[in-house]
């Protein structure tokens, strides 16, 4: 039998409470669809915050490009979703499946072939990937369009709402895997660079990605995401479930990660690159590893997010914007998981529900001058963030305690001179 | 080995790998279509070509002011001051003010009306161009002592968000009605245009409707203006950084501020000092940009400003000759790839420079590469 | 100083039938026309206690930095056992068996003293990404076997009690131990300390000395060190090498290094040995 610990029930017990009042609040109407929605955006800005922890925070990477991927999360799965239900075609799952499966064991395979023969520099692997994953899509569109018309009607022969809650949860998996995917092939070559460096590097992602969804319809090819119109009629189907399950399986994912042999391999990277070197670390792996999954969350919350409106616009996704989950992350404390939640909810609230309800009439555009003052404030005040390191119990890092002595028999070697059974040491 | 396994299976393999032939690939296969594209235009049309690279001049030079500020200010406390962009708006509302409600750049006339007219209008568009910068580094330096100062032994990241808030404050702060306003306003010029025309025959003026004579490259007073007062401008500050006490005190803060202060520099006064020198740059840009593209906006700031900034760390973020390069590599790039590739990808084709740029020095144009100490 | 006759300082012939360790040979390293290293060479026979010293900037720390992967040489080769490791990465060369301390300690400070050893383990941990991720039964056991491993460890090196603690907070002799402990985690079976009693008092000095000695026997090492305390370079190495501008100008037993007359020149300048010369001839007469 395993104990579990009681930092882990506390943990469930309150997630299933919360869970719990709040859909109880939804069902009798008591929180207002204003209030739902900015619940659940805090949920999802929790998501792409806890990406960036990782990635910032833990990892030590200063990136801007969270939210180029939480754009490319958001379109994608929105552009699937949006040709199930009004076009009515499975096309823009099945492409979207065909093409992250492919790459992924593409990138899979590749990534073990270039481990083997060594010595490759990050850009060269990054063309040996491009020109792989660019095959992979072509051949994915032609599966798509050869699978399209049997899995059309297998899912539309189910109940409309079944087909629709599987065609979303595939989509959301898929938008997560193909921003890890992109944050991959994009973080191979850059994350080379040094730290500021690649903070510049990754905001010329996010305005990269903004542009080409600006022009998504002319230039991508993709009619129905409207360009700088705005993308219209997509599902609004993402329901307190949904947000509150990716958010706590991201803390799970997190916290699991963190709190074991990666994990520290991660932290050493942030703490110094050199000694983590010297210390039989891959940085590079690391790297690329906490990138990856960083931008998976970004993807997933990218996926929720567009289902929230049913409404996308690429203004979302400027670079501006992109400083949230940034303000939020150093908000929470850097490395505080707990922190970073805490601090999208807050933000959220504060940003979106109490400065649009308390100004007073005539005073609207207030709302971004009274912002930044209370952020200046605020990070005057507490410089590392509102909660500094703290976690909640089951986040935190456990120390074990020693083991009784009488128990382990090595005596103590203060005159260091004796050499004690070495077998357990060495191993 | 595994290694040794591997090469000995294909000796091409390994040459492909060490000479990092995929990836140097890529990149001349890049470059080489830019190069290939810019020569079919440079070829079908010289004229327009060389008229763009005028028009790339001009917006770079604007660039390389702002971009200074960025540079400097970085070279010094290592902060990406992203409120910079948005005390160049300042700089551009406050030199509009100063034209259309003070009548600035006719005091002179009007104090000395004997005065020789073109003399009283540089006079006058000189007190224009220093309140703008005296108000950007009043401005900047109070920001500074703000914002910045108390986060000095924060964590870099601090200072950062700060500088974003600031960004945003001045932003909608300056979108209230009271202060500048939420809509874009025109810049009335105050002067006329005058535009020149080059051809093989030589340079000739413009007669007002007149027709472009064909085969020429026609560029304005605004760019004679613009150029001419960087290029000054930009003298002035070598002199500042290369000759001056102040300059030398800040090369010492930039290289190492616990040793400046060793030796007597008051570091934090010199950090006030580079704001404030920098915010005057972007302050004369801001007035530079107005009048090239008759319009202020409070948003006006963003777009240049982040353009600036990539300059400067094209360039190599910290030096100053960079981030003039960086500025111009970037007009160019804007200009042409907005003529030639196309026009809502000019912003992103800027950023793949400087990515692809990154990736080749990653410190930059100008940059020390940087070596990893142990 | 002519290339040829630095050349001329011989490798000591090992005794035949010694394992070499490390073999360095013809190693250099320019930065920029600065050539930090020129053509050396080093062999360390297995259970060895080398010294490596010279004024600053004689471009030790830079062998080390190519040792351990650090730098790439310009030119040169590097062999642990035989086996060629000049351009590996360095955590690679880690996991072969070379660890390292460095000049300027560097700990990772933020961590606890358990996670900074429990670090050096992550190769051996024993659990893929999944097992974590799932917490699976198989991480359970090897996470706690893992760190009851590490704190036997910190045990070995009175460290226990102090498991809890933040590194950076640790006192500096403590932290010098730490490092030490971090590095000899991974079970290495070379062992390079860089200035390891740099700002140490004389009594911690001695411990120190006494630690390394300790090592190298329970973990059967072969340690090459940096260091400008002679008394503990003289006390310990079997063997010195001493550098010079990037080159070796001398090699041998602590006893000949401290008569050796290019040596006495290279740290207190051109004209010394003389001196030292007729110092020692007056104390004799």
């Amino acid at each position: 039998m395993k104990k579990i610990q009681r930092g882990t029930l506390v943990f469930a017990i309150g997630a299933i409470l919360v869970f719990a009042i709040i859909q109880v609040l939804l069902s009798l109407q008591i929180l207002n669809s204003f209030w739902f929605t900015i619940i659940r955006i805090g949920a999802v800005m929790a998501i792409v915050s806890l990406g960036l922890n990782l990635i910032y925070g833990f990892n030590g990477q200063f990136s801007l490009g969270q939210w180029a991927f939480y754009a490319i999360g958001a379109y994608a799965s929105a552009d699937a979703t949006y040709r199930w239900t009004q076009l009515h075609s499975a096309l823009g799952v099945l492409v979207l499946l065909f093409a992250v499966v492919l790459s992924g064991v593409a990138i899979l395979l590749i990534g073990r072939w270039v481990s083997r023969i060594r010595g490759m520099d990050a850009l060269s692997q990054f063309a040996l990937y491009l020109i792989a994953t660019v095959l992979l899509v072509w051949v994915a569109v032609l599966l798509g369009k050869a699978l399209d018309a049997s899995v059309t009607a297998f899912l539309a022969s189910l109940p409309k709402n079944v087909s629709l809650q599987i065609v979303f949860f595939v989509c959301i998996i898929l938008a997560g895997l193909l921003a890890a995917e992109v944050s991959f092939l994009f973080g191979l070559p850059v994350l080379t660079l040094g730290s500021d460096y690649f903070g510049i590097a990754t905001l010329g992602l996010t305005i990269i990605v903004k542009v080409l969804l600006d022009n998504s319809d002319t230039m991508l090819g993709f009619p129905e995401m409207k360009g700088a119109r705005g993308m219209i009629g997509i599902p609004k189907i993402t329901t307190w479930f949904w947000v509150f399950t990716f958010l706590i399986l991201a803390i799970v994912i997190t916290r699991n990660l963190l709190l074991s042999s990666y994990g520290r391999a991660i932290i050493s990277v942030r703490e110094d690159e050199i000694a983590a070197k010297a210390m039989g670390i891959d940085i590079a792996f690391y790297k690329t590893l906490t990138f990856v999954i960083g931008s998976f969350f970004a993807g997933v919350a990218g996926a929720l997010y567009a289902h929230i409106n049913g409404f996308l616009h690429p203004n979302t996704f400027n670079f501006i914007k992109s400083f949230d989950p940034l303000i939020i992350v150093v908000f929470g404390g850097l490395g505080s998981v707990t922190g970073t939640v805490a601090a999208s909810f807050a933000w959220a609230l504060v940003l979106e529900g109490f400065l649009r309800l308390w100004l007073p009439e005539g005073f609207e555009t207030w709302r971004f001058v009274v912002y930044p003052l209370l952020l200046l404030i605020m990070m005057l005040l507490k410089p590392n963030g509102l909660l500094g390191n703290y976690e909640i119990a089951y986040l935190r890092n456990l120390i074990p305690p020693l083991r009784n002595k009488n128990e382990n028999q090595t005596p103590p070697p203060p005159p260091l001179t004796v050499a004690t059974d070495t077998q357990e040491v060495k191993s | 080995m595994r290694a040794s396994t591997a090469t000995s299976k294909s000796i091409l393999l390994e040459y492909i790998i060490k000479r990092r032939w995929l990836g140097n690939g890529l990149l001349i296969l890049v470059g080489l279509f830019a190069v290939y594209r810019l020569a079919v235009e440079l070829i079908n049309n010289p004229i327009l070509f060389f008229q763009q690279v005028i028009n790339g001049l001009q917006l770079g030079f604007v660039y390389a002011l702002i971009a200074l500020g960025y540079t400097m200010v970085y070279g010094i406390v290592r902060l990406i001051n992203f409120a910079h962009g948005d005390v160049f708006m300042v700089g551009a509302f406050i030199s509009f003010y100063g034209v259309t409600r003070l009548q600035l750049h006719t005091w002179v006339s009007s104090v000395f009306p004997s005065f020789p007219p073109v003399a009283a209008q540089i006079i006058g568009a000189v007190t224009v161009v220093l309140l703008a910068m005296v108000t950007c580094s009043v401005l900047a330096f109070t920001i500074e002592r703000v914002a910045y100062k108390p986060l000095r032994n924060a964590p870099r990241i601090s200072a950062l968000i700060t500088a974003i808030g600031v960004s945003f404050f001045l932003e909608y702060f300056g979108a209230l009605s009271f202060v500048f306003s939420p809509n874009f306003i025109t810049y009335k010029r105050p002067f006329d245009v005058t535009t020149w025309y080059l051809n093989k025959g030589g340079i000739a003026s413009l007669q007002s409707g007149q027709a472009i004579p064909p085969g020429s490259v026609i560029f304005s007073n605004i760019f004679v203006i613009i150029v001419i007062s960087s290029i000054l401008l930009m003298l002035a500050l070598q002199y500042i950084v290369r000759n001056t006490k102040v300059g030398k005190a800040m090369r010492a803060a930039a290289y190492d501020k616990p040793t400046a202060r060793l030796m007597g520099i008051n570091v934090d006064g010199i950090i006030s000092v580079t704001f404030g020198i920098g915010a005057a740059f972007a302050g004369a840009a801001g007035m530079l940009y107005a009048i090239a593209f008759p319009q202020v906006f409070f948003w006006m700031g963003i777009i240049p400003g982040l353009k600036a900034f990539v300059a400067a760390v094209l360039g190599g973020i910290g030096s100053i000759p960079g981030a003039f390069v960086g500025a111009l590599i970037m007009g160019q790039a804007e200009v042409l790839s907005a003529a030639y590739i196309s026009t809502p990808m000019r912003d992103a084709i800027a950023f793949s420079i400087l990515i692809i740029v990154l990736l080749i020095r990653p410190t930059g144009i100008f940059g020390e590469p940087t070596r990893e100490k142990a | 100083m002519t290339t040829q006759q630095t050349t001329s300082v011989p490798l000591e012939n090992t005794r035949s039938g010694e394992t070499i360790v490390l073999e360095i040979s013809n190693l250099s390293k320019e930065f920029g026309g600065l050539k930090a290293v020129y053509n050396f060479d080093l062999s360390l026979p297995e259970h060895s206690l080398t010294g490596l010293i010279g004024p600053n900037g004689a471009g030790k720390t830079t062998v080390f930095n190519m040792v351990t992967g650090i730098y790439t040489p310009t030119t040169g080769s590097i062999k642990l056992y035989g086996e060629e490791i000049t351009h590996l990465e360095p955590h690679e060369i880690n996991q072969m068996g070379i660890a390292r301390t460095f000049q300027n300690i560097r700990l990772f400070p933020n961590l606890t003293v358990l996670d900074n050893v429990r670090i050096a383990y992550h190769t051996h941990a024993g659990y893929s990404m999944y097992d974590s991720i799932l917490r699976t039964s198989r991480f359970s056991s090897k996470e706690r076997e893992l760190t009851e491993k590490t704190q036997d460890f910190l045990s070995v090196f009175r460290l226990e009690n102090r498991q809890e603690e933040i590194a950076k907070n640790l006192p500096y002799g403590e932290q010098r131990r730490l490092e030490i402990a971090r590095a000899l985690a991974a079970n290495p079976k070379l062992l390079l300390l860089d200035e390891p009693a740099a700002g140490m008092n004389p009594a911690e000095t001695v411990e120190l000395m006494d630690l390394i000695h300790f090592i190298r026997e329970k973990f059967d090492l072969t340690i090459l060190l940096i260091e400008h305390q002679m008394r503990v370079v003289m006390g310990i190495c079997e063997t010195i090498t001493v550098m010079d501008f990037g080159e070796v100008i001398a090699r041998g037993t602590p006893k000949d290094i401290q008569s050796n007359p290019r040596v006495i020149e290279a740290y207190l300048g051109p004209g010394a040995a003389a001196l030292s010369e007729k110092f020692k001839r007056k104390k004799s007469q």
